[in-house]
């Protein structure tokens, strides 16, 4: 089983994978809408401030700029908080970005339930549904600074749009250093045969507990980690409902449009069995910290342990 | 290929071709728009013959000068010229917006290759245009880039993120170009310009007798307002004098140290007796009647 005992947050990995490709000769931009402080791209615009554009509050003006930069062959990065960067730039993501398929990278923090104090305001649970209702871009949610930085290697050296998702909130680091990320491929943090616990980003700690808790009750969860949702892990999936006949998603964002949505729907199509969903529905967030809001909201270890018991409640069904 | 010094009189013929273009691409499609495509022919002639360094049979040039079409719906006129500088074949103009057709209802990035972006959604192509001239500025190279915006485009709060920030980057290897036709979807855009007999009913725009808008969205002083987000605005009085927009385009190319707004006064659906200052054929063909009319006015 994994270790998970350091906590690194996700965002902190774009400055320096950004310094280290530029330096492996990577022709990499960075657009910048006052938050890269934040989402640490000023790293990289302290290294190479010939390449970073800063274009202050105006993230519909930087898609645009980022897009512009990208048709002439540049590989271009923004960042911005995931409320406004898909929140405000929406339609310039689907025109500059999707449509065309150019070569941006858009690597957006703060997402989720655990951005925390601020709020509903900044707390965005929508903008994986957003992303993904575009077909061609890319969709990446790291669970750990350790998959972070290879996944933003990896967009950066794979053509086309990608959306890569990030939070401000330290996360429990469950991948060593011999991990590999692959695009399109789930990883599996740990064997089970009753249930399949998937989950995205800070969730996946929280699977990884609740399957703890499973196994003093005599329950073998498997754990998926979730963190390339297009290109998506099908065979994990479908293995996943065939080989342990229930499921549950668990993730920091609306079940609708999210993770949640995206399972059922393979599931549905290709291998029928019963599926539980944690995560956020049918209304806003709330202030407090990540432990108090995730707990509020039940976002927990237990309410993952509880479904996981009623999805294998259900197989007889 | 640089851009030939072609004569006023080819630039008269070729625009003449370029407005028949456009009656056949909307009568093909029984759709499209007439309008803005002919406020802007002029524009565009002058620019595909006179301005642009440009190579139709080698679009991906990478030291070409770009044009973004900001006004991504005026197709018919982009495409007119286009086809003429022969990007592709004329044929096409009769597959307008048909599926899957080279000549897609608004412009598309790459198809037919040397569309430099995809748009239709007005708001968007300064932005990257911004980002094509950073990048030729940080990779050492002197094209220029020329972004052909609507009165619907200074609009947009997007037009106005990317000319503060072009302005701040002193981005001088970018000219916009305002096709100021005063007339858009809904009707006209500004209280100067709407109808003579219909009074101001209330400020911010009201709905006259014909359900056109009058005064929808003023754009005036728009000249200060480019100035104060740093731009230098070079004013073209006749927004149809080729010699006045190549003298304008020229000089908006030479200029340095910041970017270069040309405000081109024209008129909408010019050339068109019928169309000509009429929201009416903003969106919208002539029927067949009125087609053989604009064949005639548009006769060699």
């Amino acid at each position: 089983m994994v270790q998970a005992t350091k906590m690194e947050a996700t965002r902190a990995a774009l400055g320096p994978t950004l310094i280290k490709l530029r330096n492996e000769g990577l022709d990499i931009v960075c657009v910048d809408a006052d938050l890269g402080y934040s989402t640490s791209a000023v790293k990289f615009g302290r290294e190479f401030p010939e390449r970073f554009f800063p274009v202050g509050v105006a993230e519909q003006n930087m898609i645009g700029v980022a897009a512009g930069l990208a048709a002439t062959g540049k590989i271009a990065f923004c960042s911005s908080f995931a409320v406004f960067a898909p929140g405000h730039c929406f339609d310039q993501l689907r025109m500059a970005v999707a449509q065309p398929k150019t070569n941006v990278k858009l690597v957006a923090s703060h997402a989720g339930l655990v951005t925390g104090e601020d709020g509903a305001s900044a707390q965005s649970l929508e903008d994986i549904g957003l992303m993904l209702s575009m077909p061609t871009f890319n969709v990446i949610v790291p669970a750990d600074s350790v998959e972070a930085a290879q996944a933003i290697e990896a967009a950066a050296r794979t053509d086309g749009p990608f959306y890569i998702r990030t939070m401000r909130a330290k996360t429990a680091v469950v991948h060593d250093e011999s991990y590999r990320f692959q695009l399109g491929k789930w990883s599996r943090l740990r064997e089970g045969s009753d249930v399949t616990l998937i989950a995205i980003a800070d969730m996946v700690k929280v699977a990884l507990d609740a399957a703890e808790l499973l196994s003093s009750d005599g329950i073998n969860a498997r754990v998926l980690n979730a963190a390339s949702l297009r290109p998506l892990d099908r065979e994990a999936i479908v293995a996943a409902a065939d080989e342990t006949g229930a499921i549950v998603t668990a993730e920091d964002h609306f079940v609708h449009g999210g993770l949640g949505s995206l399972v059922a729907g393979v599931v549905a199509e290709e291998h029928p069995v019963p599926i539980e969903f944690v995560g956020m529905r049918d209304r806003y967030g709330t202030s407090g910290t990540s432990e108090q809001v995730l707990a509020f909201f039940n976002l927990t270890p237990e309410a993952v342990a509880e479904s996981a018991k009623k999805a294998i409640d259900r197989k007889s069904e | 290929m640089v851009a030939t010094q072609t004569s006023v009189d080819e630039l008269k013929s070729i625009a003449k071709r370029v407005r028949r273009n456009i009656i056949r691409m909307v009568v093909a499609a029984n759709s499209g728009h007439p309008g803005g495509s002919l406020s802007a022919a002029d524009i565009l002639v002058t620019l595909y013959f006179r301005v642009l360094r440009h190579d139709p049979k080698n679009p991906d040039w990478p030291d070409r000068d770009r044009l973004i079409i900001s006004k991504g719906h005026a197709t018919p006129g982009v495409y007119g010229v286009m086809g003429e500088a022969g990007y592709f074949s004329t044929e096409e103009f009769d597959n307008f917006r048909t599926p899957n057709a080279l000549l897609q209802g608004h412009v598309v990035m790459g198809k037919p290759a040397g569309v430099e972006m995809s748009g239709g959604a007005l708001g968007m192509g300064l932005s990257f245009s911004l980002g094509q001239a950073l990048a030729g500025k940080l990779d050492g190279k002197d094209y220029h880039v020329f972004c052909l915006l609507s009165d619907g485009d200074c609009q947009e709060g997007q037009t106005w993120e990317a000319a503060m920030a072009a302005g701040h980057h002193k981005a001088d290897n970018v000219t916009a170009i305002v096709d100021r036709n005063h007339i858009q979807n809904d009707g006209y855009s500004d209280y100067e310009h709407f109808p003579d007999g219909d009074q101001p009913a209330k400020p911010g725009g009201w709905v006259m007798a014909d359900n056109h808008t009058a005064n929808i969205m003023n754009l005036e002083p728009l000249s200060a307002k480019w100035e104060a987000f740093g731009w230098n605005v070079i004013h073209v009085r006749d927004g149809h004098d080729f010699e006045a927009i190549t003298a304008a385009l020229e000089e908006a190319r030479a200029h340095t140290g910041q970017p270069t707004v040309v405000i081109c006064e024209t008129t909408k659906g010019k050339g068109v007796s019928f169309m000509e200052h009429n929201p009416d054929f903003h969106g919208k063909a002539p029927d067949k009647e009125q087609t053989e009319q604009a064949y005639r006015e548009l006769a060699d």
